[in-house]
């Protein structure tokens, strides 16, 4: 019987530092007996609150700790975890991986283990955001709050922290570790009839760049402007995105693999079979990336295979630049293996916000997007709708607020119809909350489908 | 929202996966939270002791691509504290953890009580004592053996390849909630909470055109144990494709979709246009969930949930009218957290509240909502609702919807029959993409297999369909509800609503319904 209850508590992990990691790791390791063994811990301290009604609704406060074997006898392989820590609980996870291996089918897809690979220390980790408290998430609260009382607002937001650390170490010698730290806001403004609705949302490694009071007056700006949206016909429109609409949009596209492609179910299938890499896909100005250094948006370096992340291109000026490229299918291709994305990038112009409202003749400024699902995976065409202040602009100006409109668009169709692009903004997405950085973009032949009442 | 399907917790062996902890254990465990929450300030408390069990058999052509069995073990505290909520968990599940934990909640409700406003107000609520509950099963998916499992997603597979199929992908999905939850109201509840999601997807591509039609299982996920596997006659429903009740045949429904994807490949475009569409309930309960059970959580009308999952076109005042037409006369609509088989069924939910029916959407006209304990004095209710529910143990508990269900038509009325009175229509079968704004008025829904109707006939395949109504609009085009013989569940593992985001497993019936003049629109794009 495993769970039984104990007097003393052995169980909880703080944020182990690298020493600490690897000593531990180790010691697991020696306890194998399998052809190949992989170990991995992670930990995770962190705490959110949420709030609507201009109100705490729910907050919490969470910590994990868990490690987990993977042991290999020949190809067939066996996982198995624990979250005790004591040495009887180390070894008895161990060998039940090694039980669990010898029971297992054969992946014929199993690669040989990597070896000692070398990871450049990442940024990823912030130690005034590891330092966060419920008093502290708290009092940032209350900063947002300010707002929407003095303006005679409903808030409803959401802040959450979180510390983490990742190590990995295999019986071929590789080691890796990363910590991390993380802070995302988000929060929506109405006004008390339900006619206007306003939103903002922020994400950083270092706490002290959030402005809790800031990014709700931008969210009340909006509330307010967006009060007696009229209707417009839906049809095609030049749209300008701001970057947490363009974010939202594209999320659907960030996957570039190799073997979906080849096997030819992919936006990046070739006619006739193959793939589009190497051809042009989308206007000139647009070039997408990764790069685990980049200081506004930081990633680890290494991946779950334990290949080192690198700056690597996806679309460069418009040309599919690269594919990611598992080692199973890198091996069976004569390639290099290609980690996916560790972050996503897209480099922006020097339009701002304003001139491109400013040579905008008719268009609409969208603020956010909303439940956006894939219509078709061959077209990458995807439904959703605006939300949260949506502008009419005619001859350079806002004219008005328009009411909500559904769209049928695909990101392919829109990225070849970019007529400027802004400076990238970190952004996060309003359902996975990952951060990109994503500029806003001015795009032509927008196709809005339908109208929606919702505010 | 319905996200991804996410994994979690942590690898276990299968022997693992059958222990369970005494229910002693878990009383002495929660009297420390209970004792020491109520030491520091709270004036209410309630812990749940979470143990998740997940396997999931993953395989694609003829290669198994994982087994994962996994555990996540832990325990959430809440507290009330001055009038504010707080909530703190750790999976370090001993008296000193579990201690701790009580305490970090109380110090987090307190921290936000300095920021005010309304006290929580919590419906009365009577203690059970200990009491237990348990989904009613007749295999345990965890007792199966992984091989038998396997076997079959692979004989499944075969049957598709051999068929034509370019690529399939296949899974057994198996939940064991084993859920304890005790509070200062003097409650002691034990459940153990079964569900078993059998999927698949099979790929058919045309590598002349550069396209590809795929076709998702016709099998629902399901509140029941491995016995949903096991074929019954009497359990489908044979029509242009065959659907399943309480039963699934996985190896025929994936002949069928072979043939079904490589139809779509070559099915006629369709003609936009205003059509009287014939829903399955295969294809009807992501439409009830999106449109009618969503907008009737009371979270989202009073503005819970505008953050993230939106507010709601409904309102209090358009309950208390007593005459808001929500759809026609046909739409009868009830919240049901007890019926067999759904994934919903629990017999107390997880603040402690044991669990019931109601109506929602009477004859047309809205009747209720769904309620919590600090929610139920909103809508002059004295008790809550019981739909208070956490993904885990790791997640403070709210608000989710119950089986949120259309009653079937009291009119005798058999599919066939309702198909023969159509003059120009569409019958959908399974469902698609959706999409819906935060409000809940404007949605698109797409499906897995679309046939056009002409005349009170099926006369082909269409494809690139997708229809877009409002929510208002579409459920008072309701002329028509098949009997209860047509009656069947579908629904989602990934119900999602909260921040940070919740999955909720909910089950929405029906029978084959009909809708009149709703607006279809065409898909179909090309790219470069």
């Amino acid at each position: 019987m495993l769970l039984t209850q104990k007097e003393e508590s052995d169980n909880h992990m703080p944020i182990l530092n690298k020493e600490e990691a690897q000593t531990l790791l180790k010691k697991v390791l020696s306890y194998s007996k399998a052809d190949e063994c992989e170990i991995s811990l992670t930990g995770r301290e962190g705490g959110n609150i949420r709030y609507a009604l201009n109100a705490v609704s729910t907050a919490g406060d969470i910590s994990t700790t868990t490690l987990s074997v993977s042991s290999t006898f020949g190809k067939k392989t066996g996982t198995a975890a624990i979250n005790e820590f004591d040495d009887a609980s180390l070894e008895k996870v161990v060998r039940r991986s090694e039980e669990l291996a010898q029971l297992a089918p054969e992946n014929r897809e199993h690669m040989p283990l990597l070896g000692p690979q070398t990871f450049a220390e990442s940024i990823t980790y912030n130690a005034n955001t590891a330092a966060m408290t419920p008093e502290s998430r708290a009092e940032m609260v209350a900063k947002s709050l300010d707002v929407t009382t003095k303006a005679n607002l409903s808030a409803a937001g959401f802040l959450e922290n979180a510390t983490t650390f990742d190590a990995m170490i295999n019986s071929k010698g590789l080691f890796a570790y990363n910590k991390a730290a993380d802070v995302i806001f988000s929060v929506t403004t109405r006004n008390q009839e339900g006619t206007g609705s306003g939103y903002a949302a922020r994400g950083f490694t270092d706490v002290n760049k959030l402005d809790t009071y800031s990014a709700t007056k931008i969210a009340a700006t909006k509330a307010a402007g967006s009060i007696g949206a009229k209707a417009i016909e839906p049809g095609k429109y030049t749209v300008i995105l701001e970057p947490v609409a363009a974010t939202y949009m594209m999320e659907n596209m960030f996957r570039f693999d190799a073997r979906f492609a080849e096997e030819g179910r992919s936006f990046l299938s070739k006619k006739g079979g193959g793939t589009r890499m190497g051809e042009k896909l989308m206007d000139d100005k647009v070039t997408i990336y990764s790069d685990p250094f980049n200081t506004e948006l930081p990633a680890e370096t290494w991946d779950r295979d334990g290949l080192p992340l690198e700056k690597t291109y996806w679309i460069k000026n418009g040309v599919v630049q690269n594919l990611s490229y598992s080692r199973y299918w890198a091996d069976k291709k004569g390639v290099k293996p290609v980690p996916g994305p560790s972050n996503i990038i897209m480099e922006g112009g020097d339009t701002s916000l304003e001139d491109m409202i400013k040579s905008t003749e008719r268009g609409i400024l969208v603020s956010r997007l909303w439940y956006i699902r894939m219509v078709d995976p061959q077209s990458l065409l995807l439904t959703g709708l605006t939300r949260d202040g949506t502008f009419y602009i005619e001859n350079g100006k806002i004219k008005f607020p328009v009411k909500n409109f559904r769209f049928n668009e695909s990101p392919v169709i829109m990225l070849n119809n970019v007529e400027a692009l802004g400076k990238p903004e970190r952004s996060i997405s309003v359902e996975s909350y990952r951060s990109y950085l994503i500029p806003p973009m001015k795009i032509r032949d927008f196709t809005f489908s339908s109208l929606s009442d919702a505010v | 929202m319905l996200p991804d399907l996410s994994a979690f917790g942590r690898q276990i062996d299968q022997s693992q996966a059958l222990d369970t902890v005494d229910v002693r254990i878990k009383k002495e465990l929660s009297d420390v939270a209970l004792n020491t929450a109520k030491s520091k300030g709270a004036s209410y408390a309630d812990i749940r002791i979470g143990r998740y069990l997940n396997q999931a058999i993953i395989t694609r052509e003829n290669r198994v691509q994982n087994v994962a069995s996994s555990e996540s073990y832990g325990i959430g505290v809440r507290v009330l504290v001055n009038g504010c909520w707080g909530f703190a968990a750790t999976n370090d599940v001993t008296k000193e953890g579990i201690a701790k934990t009580a305490e970090k909640a109380v110090a987090v409700a307190k921290a936000n009580s300095k920021i005010g406003g309304k006290p929580i107000e919590l419906a009365p609520q009577k203690g059970y004592g200990e009491v237990s509950w348990k989904t009613p099963i007749e295999i345990n998916a965890f007792e199966v053996p992984i091989k038998e499992k396997v076997d079959l997603l692979l004989t499944a597979n075969g049957a598709a390849m051999a068929g034509g199929a370019n690529f399939v992908n296949s899974m057994i999905l198996a939940i064991n909630e084993q859920k304890y939850f005790a509070s200062t109201d003097g409650s002691y509840i034990d459940q153990d909470i079964h569900r078993l999601y059998p999927n698949f997807s099979v790929t058919k591509i045309d590598p002349v055109q550069g396209g590809f039609e795929t076709r998702a299982a016709l099998s629902s996920p399901v509140g029941m144990g491995y016995e949903y596997l096991t074929p019954s006659e009497s359990e489908k429903v044979q029509g242009v494709v065959t659907r399943y009740k309480n039963r699934y045949d996985i190896l025929e429904d994936i002949k069928n979709a072979t043939k079904n994807a490589t139809e779509k490949l070559t099915a006629k475009s369709v003609e936009p246009g205003k059509y009287d569409l014939v829903l399955d309930p295969s294809h009807l309960w992501l439409t009830i969930h999106e449109s009618v059970a969503h907008p009737t959580e009371l979270d989202r009308v009073l503005g819970y949930e505008a953050n993230f999952a939106g507010t709601s076109f409904l309102s209090l005042e358009k309950l208390k009218s007593g005459n808001f037409h929500f759809g026609s006369k046909n739409v009868n609509i009830v919240g049901d957290k007890l019926q067999k088989g759904s994934l919903g069924a629990v017999g107390y939910d997880d603040e402690g509240v044991e669990c019931g029916k109601w109506d929602i959407i009477k004859d047309g006209v809205l009747v209720n909502f769904q309620a919590i304990r600090d929610q139920a004095h909103m809508i002059g209710l004295k008790a809550s609702q019981g739909c208070c529910y956490a993904q885990s143990w790791q997640d403070v508990q709210f608000q989710r919807m119950p089986n949120v269900s259309l009653q079937p038509g009291k009119t005798p009325l058999s599919v066939d029959e309702m198909i023969k009175g159509v003059e120009k229509g569409v019958y959908i079968v399974g469902n698609g993409s959706f999409s819906i704004d935060q409000q809940r008025y404007n949605f698109q829904f797409g499906g897995q297999l679309f046939y056009e109707i002409k005349n009170g006939k099926i006369v082909g395949m269409l494809n690139d369909v997708a229809y877009q109504a409002n929510t208002q609009e579409f459920w008072n085009s309701c002329v028509a509800v098949c009997d209860e013989r047509d009656y069947r569940l579908g629904g989602a593992f990934n119900d999602g609503k909260g921040q940070p985001s919740q999955s909720n497993a909910v089950s929405h019936g029906t029978s084959t319904t009909r809708f009149n003049g709703v607006n279809v629109i065409n898909t179909k794009r090309r790219i470069g």
